[in-house]
């Protein structure tokens, strides 16, 4: 019988102190295993919503971080918007440029106030993790007409819409301003678990003809030159000739493309909020963003470096603080395992000399005590590790409606590794005072108790 | 020679420093497989001397040798390994741990000697004194003669030299008595085991050939 039997049957023997002080330390390590399961799966979120593309480009002085939360999350509001002219002819022709989809953001659904999203077919085919393609539900595709939108899962559930479902947008987010065009949903996407599953997307060109949605003539000419275009009379005239065949204030009336209603908007007259740009390769990125942020008019921004920094600034400190509460949880069981092992000691000398009188060395009662300990707190150890992924499946469809963040309750994270050895260095250290009352016991005292 | 012992002192001392001199026996003997009962009185130092014995309580002087081992030199691992493996011991208050069932008793007797646990061994002593029914129940599922009866095949567990029965029948009734001692004299017998067994009964002793009285060769004297 080796001293691991032997502890684990003196457990049993006081199977209701035992379990108890073995929850304590469960509980513990539970809450730490689903705070680092959830955090580890939220930071995984986060990080894989900027990882289809490798830089975002956007106006100058709105700051690297405010461009990430608003090209990446769709947080507030995009700040200086850019000449189509700079998207079309100084990042999509760059030679280090291997794609570049454009963004246009501002305006909301008028149900659900979900974020507007106008861009082209190729932001699907970015992905949006590594490896992992937008998919989309059945009967469904990917714009490609006037007037059509791509839908989020959450959307698609929250406004119960599906493909053929017709919706208006509100205006920059005003609610006194919605847009007569109604827009029709084309394709639903797939669960992805970011920020896509709850974001509209839709045509480009249809988005540029709603009222307001391009720049008046004089602005749009002024805003070329302003970022160092040169917009020669002729140049101005055309500009001015293209915006006058617009309805009044921009509305479009001519007949254009498959749509006769409508008429596509002068690229000079066009913005975008954002640029998300591949490089043909891992070097060219850096360079590329060199080049911009070298220049006055645009900034680019590598995503993964902003959201870890933020990640690390603000959800690092509140991971910091949870591991800490729940560590000093684990520290109070700790306390609690001490607490039980030390009170039993004084009923259990007689054991301990019975056993000390039938061979038993003084370290090997020191052992039998120590591996109590470390039974209870590996036991309980273990037990908290399978509660806390159990809490993480409990809890999977609630986050999962409430913030559409998808948990996968099986999720691994490294440091639960970390948790055992210092169960272990915890085992020993509180252990260690009631083995040393075994060691000492004085075995003919005891024996006649 | 089973047991020798020569020249062996102990003494204590008391809450007020005063030195209490409890064994003081110049010379005793007991031969191979022999069976010896010692009578003395209460707090005349019989339990202190098997403690002695077994190495559990250390004398201040003297040589206590068992099969030619001289317990009293050894270090404290070094007499903890001889009890396991050449004593056994069996208690007044049979001191089974509640715990472990009848048979893991047994075994955990064998346990602490180093040696790898002999279930079938323990299961055939426990079969030798009449529990091979009780195997699985722990002691307070027992008797008080069938806890005695389990202590008596842990005690054997290990094939020792020389068994140390302390009052091993005063906890238990009249019919058990006769039982149990007969029981411990038998299967010293037949596993050719020394006895040494301390009592207050003069019945129990009246069974032995050799019965000493603990006061003809223990003389503790008052220290100054």
């Amino acid at each position: 019988m080796n001293l691991l039997t032997i502890a684990w049957k003196s457990l049993r023997q006081r199977a209701l102190a035992s379990s108890l002080t073995a929850l304590s330390i469960a509980l513990g390590i539970m809450l730490m295993v689903a705070v680092l399961v959830i955090n580890g799966l939220v930071t995984n979120a986060f990080r894989q919503s900027g990882t289809g593309f490798g830089l975002v480009i956007g106006g100058r002085g709105s700051g690297d971080l405010n461009l990430v939360l608003n090209a990446v999350y769709r947080i507030g509001s995009p700040g200086e918007p850019l000449p189509w002219r700079f998207y079309r002819d100084d990042i999509s022709q760059n030679p280090l440029v291997e794609s570049a989809v454009p963004m246009a953001m501002g305006d909301l659904t008028n149900k659900g106030q979900f974020p507007i999203v106008a861009t082209t077919p190729e932001y699907f085919g970015l992905g949006y993790a590594p490896g992992k393609n937008f998919t989309l539900r059945k009967g469904g595709r990917l714009l490609g007409k006037y007037f059509s939108a791509v839908i989020g899962s959450r959307v698609a559930q929250e406004n119960g819409w599906d493909v053929g479902s017709t919706f208006k947008l509100i205006h920059g987010g005003m609610d006194d301003h919605v847009h007569d065009e109604k827009f029709e949903v084309v394709g639903v996407l797939g669960r992805t678990g970011t920020p896509n599953d709850k974001t509209v997307f839709v045509d480009m060109e249809a988005f540029f003809m709603l009222a307001g949605h391009e720049k008046p003539v004089d602005e749009a000419i002024d805003r070329l030159r302003d970022f160092g275009y040169e917009v020669t009379s002729e140049q101005e005239a055309e500009i001015r000739k293209a915006a006058a065949e617009l309805n009044h204030e921009g509305e479009a009336h001519v007949v254009a493309g498959d749509d006769p209603h409508y008429h596509a908007v002068p690229d000079d007259l066009k913005e975008v909020s954002f640029i998300l740009v591949n490089t043909k390769d891992i070097m060219g990125m850096p360079f590329l963003a060199g080049q911009i942020n070298e220049g006055v008019r645009a900034q680019a921004v590598n995503p993964i470096p902003v959201m870890d920094r933020l990640l690390r600034d603000l959800v690092g400190n509140v991971k910091t603080l949870l591991l800490c509460l729940t560590g000093l949880i684990v520290v109070v069981a700790g306390v609690g395992i001490f607490v039980s092992i030390y009170n039993s000691m004084s009923d259990r000398r007689k054991e301990i000399a019975i056993m000390r009188a039938l061979g038993a060395h003084r370290g090997t009662v020191f052992s039998i005590i120590l591996s109590e300990s470390l039974l209870l707190c590996l036991g309980g150890g273990l037990c908290g590790v399978l509660l806390g992924h159990g809490l993480v499946v409990a809890a999977a469809p609630f986050v999962e409606a409430e913030a559409g963040l998808i948990l996968n309750a099986w999720h691994f994270e490294p440091l639960e590794l970390i948790l055992f050895p210092v169960l272990i260095v915890m085992a020993t250290l509180v252990g260690f005072l009631p083995g040393m009352t075994a060691y000492r016991t004085d075995v003919a005292d005891s024996l006649t108790d | 020679m089973s047991l020798s012992i020569r020249e062996l002192r102990k003494t204590y001392s008391d809450p007020g420093g005063r030195q209490i001199p409890v064994l003081n026996i110049d010379a005793f003997e007991m031969c191979k497989a022999e069976q010896v009962v010692l009578v003395g009185s209460s707090g005349g130092g019989k339990s202190t001397l098997l403690n002695t014995i077994a190495g559990i309580t250390i004398a201040d002087s003297g040589s206590i040798v068992i099969d030619g081992t001289e317990v009293t030199a050894l270090s404290e691992p070094g007499r903890d390994r001889f009890r396991a493996l050449k004593i056994g011991f069996v208690f007044q208050t049979f001191n089974l741990l509640p715990a472990f069932t009848a048979l893991e008793n047994v075994v955990l007797g064998m346990s602490f000697s180093g040696q790898r646990s002999d279930r079938s061994h323990a299961r055939q002593l426990l079969k030798r004194v009449g529990l091979e029914h009780r195997l699985d129940h722990r002691p307070s599922k027992l008797s008080v003669g069938e806890q005695q009866r389990v202590a008596v095949a842990r005690a054997l567990a290990n094939r020792p030299s020389l068994l140390l029965a302390d009052e091993p029948t005063a906890s238990v009734d009249t019919a058990n008595q006769d039982n149990i001692l007969s029981l411990i004299r038998e299967a010293c017998t037949e596993n050719n085991v020394s006895l040494l067994m301390v009592t207050h009964s003069l019945d129990v002793a009246s069974q032995f050939e050799r019965v000493e009285q603990l006061s003809d060769f223990n003389q503790p004297e008052v220290a100054v």
